[in-house]
């Protein structure tokens, strides 16, 4: 079921962040936002995650939808290694989890580390390792590309069109060359409030 | 320790010991009065006779009792109370009062309305309870308040349950200050107690030995039993710090994921 964000707004005190914006997102595939900081884009994304309420309007189909979600901080828990914090979105399977971080190139050395020892880039891995080992139908990625360079970014695409062919993944981006790369279905963000065109 | 300082090794520590001893020995000496001041000497030879009698260690046992009894009531009721006024704004509302009041009265205003409450024994327990429950809650409702609003979102994302969020989250975030809260209580709770056993002298107790030793002039008396109460708070001290530190360790070898990880 596809879902469909019928005229919704959202203002923080006097500024509109989203005005009256309409969206129709296909029930999986790879829908991508890029655009400048600040003009909305996360504000939609928690929208969509049911983190915050449209002022006006309505989102219609993520109703027990099972959401999985790389936001623009890590969140990831301090006193957990990196392969504990896969785990605890997946029941304690350590196993499945040290998969998933083999599946983000994070090396398996790294799994025992807590996220203060990380490296920026590997901490977002950690958080896209967590998102992906979450069994569900909606993905939302807020920036899960930040401190990538290309070449891992580029090992990491194809493991987000798989998951693309089974839930809809939502990517945020303020990165053209990413979603040029990444193709689906794109969008170019500008606001606020925001406007999304087809790019 | 104070930062940047080399931690002191324990045999490095006697000099400074026999310094401060030869200090106490030229106080005695100035002051020239046995009823003023005792010689280190003179406390010293009255330490080694008291841990000779079996009553000075029926004394110091039941004396830990009482103190313990208390500050153990004490931890869980401050962490009850914690919980509910950090969840529940009425329970915040109404008993915040409750506890400002508690912490601004003096302690021997309690000691004598205890005393017409309840039994000696029971004074001890009730009073080290009132001075650990303000520390151990204020520090734990810090703790909860501090949680990371953005953990517990991911929670809410990630469908974690009210149990993962406990274990995952809000223990290891409330932790620090729970452990501030009651290496400090345990402090003051023992002084409180001893105190508390001054004014109500329980048979047999530390405070009604000062009692006495303050009743009948006996300076070397009171100042070994003084020494023995320092060194006990110093040794519950270290041994609720290795019960926290062994806790600790549990969860890092274990994790906090239980034995399925």
């Amino acid at each position: 079921m596809s879902i469909r964000i019928e005229k919704i707004s959202k203002a923080y005190g006097e500024l509109k962040v989203i005005d009256d914006l309409t969206l129709q997102l296909p029930s999986n595939g790879l829908v991508s936002l890029s655009g400048p900081s600040g003009c909305g884009k996360t504000t939609l994304l928690r929208l969509l995650a049911g983190l915050e309420q449209p002022d006006s309007g309505l989102i219609k189909g993520i109703e027990k939808r099972i959401i999985s979600m790389v936001f623009q901080e890590d969140r990831l828990l301090p006193w957990l290694s990196a392969a504990d914090n896969v785990a605890a979105v997946l029941s304690s399977k350590r196993r499945e989890a040290l998969n998933w971080l083999e599946r983000v190139c994070l090396p398996e050395e790294f799994a025992g580390y807590y996220p203060a020892q990380l490296s920026g880039g590997m901490k977002r891995r950690v958080a896209l390792a967590r998102a992906l080992a979450r069994p569900g139908e909606l993905m939302l990625l807020d920036e899960p590309f930040t401190g990538m360079d290309t070449d891992l970014k580029e090992n990491l695409f194809p493991l987000l069109w798989e998951t693309a062919t089974r839930r809809l993944v939502v990517l945020v981006t303020h990165d053209l060359t990413d979603i040029e790369a990444l193709a689906g279905q794109a969008y170019r963000a500008e606001g606020p409030p925001l406007r999304l065109r087809e790019a | 320790m104070e930062p940047g300082r080399k931690r002191i090794k324990y045999w490095q520590w006697l000099p400074i010991l026999v310094f401060w001893l030869l200090v106490w020995q030229l106080a005695y000496t100035l002051i020239g009065s046995d009823l003023l001041l005792a010689s280190p000497l003179q406390v010293g030879s009255r330490l080694l006779v008291l841990v000779g009698e079996g009553h000075f260690w029926l004394t110091a046992g039941l004396s830990i009792l009482r103190i313990t009894a208390g500050f153990l009531l004490g931890v869980a009721i401050g962490v009850i109370f914690a919980v509910l006024t950090a969840r529940i704004r009425l329970m915040w509302l109404l008993f915040r009062p409750v506890i400002v009041a508690i912490r601004a009265t003096p302690i021997a205003s309690f000691i004598i309305l205890a005393l017409v409450w309840m039994t000696k024994a029971r004074v001890v327990i009730f009073i080290v309870l009132l001075m650990v429950v303000p520390i151990v809650w204020a520090n734990v409702v810090e703790g909860i308040r501090k949680t990371d609003p953005q953990l517990l979102e991911m929670a809410q994302i990630f469908g974690l349950t009210s149990s993962q969020v406990l274990r995952l989250i809000y223990l290891p975030s409330v932790s620090p200050f729970f452990l501030a809260a009651v290496t400090t209580a345990l402090g003051l709770g023992w002084k409180a107690g001893i105190a508390a056993e001054v004014l109500s002298t329980p048979q047999p107790s530390l405070g009604s030995e000062l009692y006495n030793a303050k009743i009948y002039l006996e300076t070397p008396n009171l100042l070994a039993y003084t020494l023995v109460i320092i060194v006990l708070s110093l040794i519950l001290e270290k041994l609720l710090l290795w019960v926290l530190n062994r806790a600790e360790s549990y969860f890092k070898t274990h994790g906090r994921l239980g034995d399925a990880a």
